[in-house]
This record gives C-alpha cells, structure tokens and sequence, in this order.
C-alpha cells in the first residue's frame, strides 16, 4: 500500500461535484467542480483549513449534507463489489433514490463522524446502537447473532463486552470513539468516511486510536476518505492527499511527493505551519491572512491574496487543475496553479524534483510492522 | 439514587411550603375582610365547638399565639382535619372527596389527550419540516392567547348552545330522575357526554403548546449528529424520525413541569363556565359566599395534585433518560 | 431592523399597536360615558343599529364605547404585571444562574415552588376580599398578579444565565476581577435580551388572562363608572345575554381579549424564530421548490458547471 500502483481499481469516483448553501439568488457555491477518485484500499487524506469546503464535500458525496446544502452539479460514481463478488454493480449516489441509498448507506459506505460525543444517541445503549443496522441491512441475522456480532466489534477495538448494556455517556471519549468506529466497521463497508476522527481527543488517545484503526484497515482492506485540517497527520497515513481551499480542490498527488515536493503555495503554506517531527530546526512559516468568506470570494485564484508568489493573472483567472510543469508525464499529480503552467519561471520551493524513492515514511507511523495489505494475517 | 432522593426532597419541602403559605394566606388577608370571616363563622351552620375550632385556625382567637396556631394547624392537617365548611355546614374533606373524582377526570383525560396528540402531531410536522405548520399557527395562537374561559364559551355557544351537540352544563344529567350515580352504562355515558366540552376546552387551549414545543425541539434534535447517523446508518425513515423523536421527547417532559399548573388554573376557570361538579366550581362557589374554610382545602388539594403531575413527570423523565440517572 | 423583516413580527406589532392605541384615545374617541344610559324604559339590549354601532347593553349602555373605554385598565395592568414579573424573573433567575451554589439551590426551589401554585386560583382567593381602593389600584393588582408569574421567566433565565456564565468572555471579565453586578448588567444582561422579550410577552399574555378572568368572575371589584372588557362580559354573563341571543353584547369584549392575546403571541413566535434561527420555515427550502430531508441532500443537476459537457 506504500506505493500508489499497488492500488486496486476505483471504489468511489467524484467527477465535477458542485454544491450550494441555499436556492436561488441566496445560493452560495460552497463546492466547485471537485473531482476524485477514490481506488480500493486506499487512505485518501482532504486537507484544509476550516471552512475550505473539505467536510461539505465529504458529507454531500453521501448526501448527508444538511440543508441549505443542495448538490447542484456532478456525479458520485459508487462502484460497489461486496465481499466474495466478482462483479462490479455501479450506482450513481447522486441520481440515487431514497431506497438505493438507503442500501448502500452504512453496508457499503460508512462514516466516523468527528465527535463520538455527539453521534452516539445518548438514550440507547452501546448494544443497540450496534445492531440497528445489522437489524435493517442483514434480515437474516437472529438475535443472537446479532449480539455475537456486537460483542465482537467491540473486542475488535479493543472494548470488552460488559460495555455492552452501557449508554454512551458512561464511557470515555476514546471508549466512545472506538464505538463509533466499531459501528462504522460492522458491516464491512468498501469505504468509510472519516471526518477528523480524532481531533476530539488527547493527544495520546489520538495517536492510540489512529493506529487502531490502519491496522483494521490493513485487516480489512476498506478504502478511507479521511478529513482533517492536520496535514502532519495525512502525511503519515494516507496514501494521496487532496488540499482544499475555499471550496476548490488546488493540489492533488501521492503523500509523500505532495509533502516533500509541493507544487501548489497553499500546500507549501500548510507544510510550513507545522513543525517537522524531525530533521533540523526550522523557523516556522504560517500562511499570511486568514480564508476568504464563501460570501465574498476575491475574483481569480481564490488564495492570492495571500500567496506571495501571486502574478497578475492570479487575480483574474480562476486556474484549473492540472499536471504541473515540473512533473513528467507519468505522474497522477496536478496543481491548479499558474505559476505550474508552462513558460513561468516557478519558485524554487514549489519546483522540488518530485522524489519516489524516499525511504519508508510511515517508520514511526501505524503501518510499517504490518503485513502488507492482502490481509494475510486474516 | 441520589437524584431521586434529591428530587423527592424537593416535593416535600414544596409541599410543605404550600401548606405554610395555605396558613399564612388568610392571615394576610386586611382586617375588615376577618372581620367578614367571623360574620360568616357566626351565621354558619355550624355546632360551637367547630365555630371554635375555626375562630383558632383564623388567629381570630386571640388567647393562642401565632407558632401555637400554627402548630395546631400542622396537627390537624396531619389527622386530615382541614376545618369545616362555613357555607355548607359539613367537613371540608368530605366536599374535597366528592369533588376531586370529577376534577382529576376532566384536568386528566383533557391533558393525556393534548399530550399525546400534541406531542405526535409536533413529531411529524417537526420531522417533515411541513408547511402545515405555518398554516396551523395562526389557529394555533388562537388556542394559546385566549383566556380558557372565552375558548370555553366559544365551545359552549357553538357545540353546546346552538349546535346541540354536547350538553354544556353539570357533570351528567342530573335532571333525569332515573339516572343512578355509580358505574353503571347510562351514567358513565351522561358523564362523559357532559365532560365533553369542558375537556375540548382543555385539550384546545393546551394542545397548540404541546405542538408547537415538540416541534421546535424536533427540529433542534435534528440538528444533532446521532441523527444524522442514523440516517447514515441506511436506517427506514420512520426509524430516523424515531431517534429524534425519542430524544425530542425529554425537554418535552420537563415543560410538562412548567405548564401544568396553567392548564389546572385554566381547568378551574373551564368548570365554571360549564358549572362542572369539581374543585374549580366549587372554589369559585366558596371565593362568592366567603367560606375560607372550603377555599383552603381546595386550594392545597389543588396544589398538592400539581405537584403529584410534578413528580409523575420527573419519574417518567428519569425512566426515559439514562443521564438523569447517573447524574450524581 | 432584522426584527421587522418577519411577517409574523409586523402583524403582531400592528395589531398591537392598534390595541394600545384604542387604550389610549379610546376612551375620548368613544361617543358615550361607559355608564350612560341611553333614554329609554326598554329592559331589553339593543342590537347594533346606525345609532349604536355594537347595540346596547341591557342598562341601555353603549356597548362600542364600553369597548372602546374597557381595554385601558387590563392593557395598564398587563404590562404592569409583566414589567414587574420580569425585574422579579430577572432578579431571581439571574442571580440564581450567576452565583451558582446554594444561592442557586435555594432560588431555583423557590421557582420551582412558584411554578407548580396555580395562579388564578390563589389570585381568586387573594384578591376577592381586596376593598375597592385597592382593587382600583393597577400597581396593587399588576403587582399581584406578578408574584403568580415570575417563576416561569426566572427559570428560563436561570439556565440561559448559567450557560452565559461558563463562556470565555464572562469567565474573564470575572478574572480580571469586575465585579459582579457590573459583569451581569454588561456582559450578561445584553444577552438575555431576546429571552427576557420572550418572557416578557409570555407573562403579559397571562396577565391580561388573569384580569380579563378575574374581572369577569367578578372577584377583582371595579369602582362604579369604570368598565374593562371583563366586567362587560361579567355583566353580560350575568344578564343573561348567552341564552337571549344578545351576542352583540359578550363578542366585541371577548373578540377584543382575543386579539390582544394573538398579537402578543404572534410577536412572541417571531422572536423565537429570529432567537432560534433553527425553527424558521426557511430551512425548508419553500418557494424555492427545493425538499430539504435529513438524509437525502436535495441534487438539482441545474448549475453550469464544465461537467455538464461531459
């Protein structure tokens, strides 16, 4: 999994999603044009600071955006295999109705919401919150399946079962988080949505957690689409990471050669603000001025007010996605940045040679113990 | 554990209170106003030992001491001794006793009804977001801004008076000479028919509240995560609404707390303008002929039956949330 | 102002501001003496003629400048009571939310005393032996009627108060040592605002139910040559009005209460909705033809976007 083609075919793609707050002339576009692909087993990180749109996309691919919410352009091809298939059924969750949805909602496609806290219904028990769905989605489990169900996704993130009859106030925030991921994984989904999963914790609990969860991973082999503002954290567990800002997706590459060789500003920004866990001493940069409000976009790229590579043409023309100059043909990396087209004279931060061979970047991370992702410890 | 400790220390104490401030009510009262009180001792029907009995419980006598009075009261209170009625001639108890059945009936059914279908029409038209609502509220304002008398005139006129649907007076058809009180098919049929339209007045004046508060608590519930959960969970619809509902519900309870003494003091103001046989009527009866004695009674019977609702609601509260439970 | 943007918000305060206005003028504008009596032996009302617009009352009173004189004193007195339950809510509640521990203990079980007496009785008991010169006092009776309101308001401000207390901007301007009340009345107060004008609406309505209901059960006594709209039907209840047919007597009073009850309480549905942005009709989507359903993100496949080429 370290190595992007090892990856399989697409589960999830997102092609030119588009979505609003409000109808009519209140309407304001909070997503543009997103597209992404999401391959079988594989940790998509969608980085951003707050408000770049990253949890909206997330939440409309599922179309579980609230209202004023309202997808208004795109697809969400959902290609779904379930376990022991060998054929490839492909639902549009976008034209999808209620009951199509309703199918693949939690058996195919689940999600750890960001605070446990608040997901888990405060007035039914752990036992219950853990086989409604199974209840709805596996007609044919008895009681006592269900139960034995139950009481093994709790071991399998490490709870024992006389938590079982507990209500969700009775446990800890990490004992509820482990709940919520056991919740997520009962039915063996192809991809599980994570939105900021642990940013609710300590530090500790955090770290814990995450690892807990790449090795389920490992296990299981779900694909992940994990949303964070933490880029660090992407760094060591995803496998591409895709940044937003203000709504736009503006870089889009492998882990590592989106860490070691930014080609977007924003991107470089955000790997300045946070201090390398190792290496040498280096004084840290943050990302002058804040993001812009959706109600008040400045004309152009959406970032150069604060980017201090900006051009003239930065202020008028919206740049699109696309492979940058410093790149050679064979890469998947692409940058909506003007400074990438060709003839620009490109800063030298932002024209690093883009370097595969780096060595193991999840050494300190949950994965490099782990057996490689055929799941043979199963 | 504690918290029901807690809880029922809270009903006593109240309890209390409203059997101290029954004391104090008529000592408050201006002096010419005793001074009518002892008029009425005197001209009532009563033996002398009672009228001494009565002149003591009104501090008229002035050998006791106040704390002494005040004892004495408590003592009595506690043998179930609440005086006896100056207009009637008979012990307070016994006119509590033929009165509350009809009160509790009529304030009972009334508020189960507007509850429970308050409280499902406020779920739906919460969960559906519906439009329903906005044309329900200018009817709904009606029912909530009205004094419950006018409301009760209203019913009296149209369905009762005009519309001869319903019977609009007594608590049955007490000019039917072979109609036997008891439980027995023709009485419990002219009781209810006579009940009708004092408990519709009851159940209008309250029902718009319950919708109203169940829909606005629907609609922050399902703002809350665990809802959207469940819907990301692949659960039916009604499964979804189910969740907010279930959660909806609980602040829902604890305004059950905050408005039933309004809709006992509108039932009040309801069986007058019906002459319904129960407290209400009889308070109004006691308040017009000066009988102290009647209106105390009824009034801490009154009180004491709010916060027994009171205390039915934090029970049904702490079964149905597990955090009140816990919490200390 | 944003206030004025709801529709509910300007019917309630229009029809409100036409009440308050026939309580002011009314009793000048009305073309009668409450207590004149027009020049007849006939026992029996009127009904509404070119010469009495509303008829007459059996007394041969007209009943449109009754009306017209009989909302002042249960407008005044409303809006006494409700002025005085609110500084007591706010006294109580606030107190009880800020200062916590058994401060708190004691005024929330004094609320909760309070909320579970029922008004109306122990007004009808309380204010039947009052003499006629206190009962023509509005401050006595306002006040009265108060002390049976106040709890629902400080229970309300009690729980918003002891949210506001644990946010950032209070905790530090206690820290950095303000005093107390400078901190209430600065940093908490402000934002109780929209809750006190919520409370304050609610007890106004109660307290036009209680005198309207008291005055026509004939408990609270009015000086002879005065009229409110509940001695009017007091009146007319008692002459029989109901079973005689002389409608036009007890339905302008009553309309009247009724549309004083619905502006306050239209006014009060505003201001939920613009406190609680959550409640409005909005998020609905309506008028836009947009369905908004928790769950199911509405899709219009309308925006010009470069994947509509595809």
């Amino acid at each position: 999994m370290t190595a992007s083609g090892h990856l399989g075919e697409p589960v999830l793609e997102i092609r030119d999603l588009c979505v609003d707050y409000g109808v009519g002339k209140k309407a304001v576009r909070a997503i543009t044009d997103a597209t992404l692909t999401l391959h079988r087993g594989e940790v998509l990180g969608l980085a951003g600071e707050s408000g770049s749109g990253k949890s909206t996309l997330a939440y409309a691919l599922t179309r579980l955006l609230r209202a004023p919410g309202v997808i208004t352009g795109g697809q969400v091809l959902f290609h779904s295999r379930p376990q022991g298939s060998d054929t490839t059924r492909t639902v549009d969750l976008l034209a999808a109705g209620v009951e199509e949805l309703r199918v693949v909602r939690w058996s195919e496609l689940s999600v750890v919401f960001q605070s446990a806290m608040h997901a888990l219904n405060p007035v039914a028990r752990i036992d219950a919150q853990l086989t409604d769905m199974l209840k709805v989605h596996r007609r044919k489990m008895t009681a006592e399946q269900r139960k034995e169900r139950a009481i093994e996704l709790l071991r399998m993130v490490g709870i024992t079962s006389d938590r079982l009859l507990s209500y969700p106030h009775e446990l800890s925030g990490g004992m509820r988080q482990r709940v919520m991921i056991a919740m997520a994984l009962a039915l063996e989904p192809q991809v599980v949505l994570m939105d900021e999963p642990t940013t609710a914790l300590d530090v500790v609990t955090q770290r814990e957690i995450l690892e807990e969860l790449m090795q389920l991973r490992q296990r299981l082999g779900f694909a992940v689409i994990f949303i964070t503002h933490d880029l660090s954290l992407l760094i060591e567990l995803a496998d591409s990471i895709a940044i937003m800002y203000a709504g736009r997706i503006v870089e889009r590459g492998g882990a590592q050669e989106l860490f070691h060789s930014p080609r977007h500003p924003y991107t470089l920004g955000l790997i300045n603000s946070f201090p390398a866990l190792h290496g040498e001493k280096v004084r840290m940069e943050g990302i002058p001025g804040s993001p812009p409000a959706l109600t008040s976009l400045p004309g152009g790229c959406a970032f150069h007010p604060r980017c201090t590579f900006a051009l003239d043409r930065c202020s008028e023309e919206i740049p699109v996605l696309q492979r940058p100059v410093a790149d050679s043909d064979g890469t998947e990396r692409t940058a909506a940045c003007w400074l990438q087209t060709d003839g620009q004279t490109v800063p030298q931060q932002l024209a690093l040679p883009a370097s595969a061979k780096l060595p193991a970047p999840r050494g300190e991370a949950a994965g490099a113990e782990l057996p490689e992702p055929d799941g043979s410890i199963k | 554990m504690r918290t029901i400790f807690r809880r029922l220390g809270f009903y006593v104490l109240a309890a209390y209170a409203a059997v101290t401030l029954n004391f104090f009510l008529v000592r408050m009262l201006p002096g010419d106003a005793l001074q009518n009180v002892l008029s009425k001792l005197r001209s009532a029907a009563i033996t002398p030992e009672e009228l001494k009995a009565l002149a003591a419980q009104y501090g008229l006598d002035s050998h006791q001491s106040l704390a002494s009075q005040y004892f004495s009261y408590l003592g009595n209170l506690l043998h179930g001794d609440l005086g006896t009625s100056t207009s009637k001639g008979v012990p307070v108890t016994a006119v509590l006793g033929t009165d509350l059945p009809w009160t509790i009936g009529l304030v009972g059914s009334a508020t189960v009804i507007a509850f429970v279908f308050g409280t499902l029409i406020g779920i739906v038209v919460g969960w559906r977001r519906s439009g329903f609502f906005d044309a329900l509220l200018p009817v709904a304002t009606f029912f909530q801004a009205v004094p419950y008398f006018i409301l009760a005139f209203l019913l009296l006129l149209t369905l009762g008076f005009y519309g001869k649907v319903f019977p609009y007076a007594q608590g049955y058809d007490t000019g039917n000479p072979d109609l036997v009180p008891g439980w027995n098919g023709t009485f419990i049929t002219s009781v209810v028919e006579h009940g009708a339209l004092p408990a519709a007045t009851v159940a209008l004046a309250s029902i718009a509240g319950w919708i109203i508060g169940m829909r606005n608590v629907m609609l922050t519930t399902m703002d809350e995560d665990y809802v959207l959960v469940a819907a990301a969970k692949g659960l039916p619809q009604w499964k979804v609404a189910g969740v907010a509902a279930r959660n909806a519900i609980l602040p829902s309870i604890s305004n059950f707390a905050l408005s039933i003494s309004l809709v006992v003091a509108g039932s009040i103001a309801t069986e007058i303008v019906f002459s319904y046989p129960g407290l209400g009527y009889e308070i109004y009866q006691a308040i017009l002929t000066g009988d102290y004695p009647l209106m105390q009674g009824i009034l801490l019977v009154v009180i004491f039956t709010v916060l027994g609702a009171n205390l039915l609601a934090d029970m049904a509260y702490v079964a149905l949330d597990p955090r009140a439970r816990k919490e200390s | 102002m944003r206030i004025l943007r709801s529709t509910k918000v300007v019917v309630g305060l229009s029809l409100l501001a036409f009440f308050v206005l026939l309580a002011v003028v009314g009793p000048f504008v009305a073309p009668h003496a409450p207590d004149w009596q027009a020049n007849t032996t006939s026992g029996v009302p009127q009904p509404p003629s070119s010469h009495f617009w509303f008829g007459t009352t059996q007394k041969q009173e007209d009943v449109f400048s009754q009306v017209l004189a009989g909302g002042r004193d249960t407008l005044l007195i409303s809006l006494l009571a409700g002025l005085i339950a609110s500084a007591l809510s706010i006294l109580i509640g606030v107190s009880a939310g800020y200062f916590g521990g058994v401060v708190d203990e004691v005024l929330s079980v004094l609320s909760n005393i309070f909320l579970a007496l029922p008004g109306l009785l122990i007004l009808m008991v309380v204010m039947k032996p009052l003499p006629p010169q206190d009962t023509s006092n509005p401050f006595l009776i306002g006040g009265v009627i108060a002390l049976t309101a106040w709890a629902w308001g400080a229970r309300v401000l009690r729980a918003q108060t002891l949210s506001l207390r644990n946010q950032d901007y209070v905790e530090s301007a206690r820290v950095i040592g303000e005093r107390s009340p400078r901190v209430i009345v600065f940093e908490i107060l402000p934002n109780l605002l929209p809750i006190l004008a919520s409370s304050f609406i609610f007890t106004v309505i109660y307290g036009i139910g209680a005198y309207v209901s008291l005055t026509w059960l004939g408990v609270i006594g009015v000086p002879s040559g005065v009229v409110t709209w509940g001695t009017m039907l007091n009146v007319s209840q008692a002459s029989g009005s109901l079973i005689s047919g002389w409608w036009w007597w007890y339905v302008p009073p009553a309309l009247c209460v009724a549309g004083v009850g619905i502006a306050l309480a239209l006014l009060n549905f505003g201001i939920d909705e613009i406190v609680n942005p959550r409640l409005t009709s909005a998020r609905t989507g309506r008028g836009s033809g947009v369905k908004f359903r928790l769950g199911l993100t509405p899709v219009l496949q309308s925006a010009p976007t470069k994947g509509d080429a595809k």
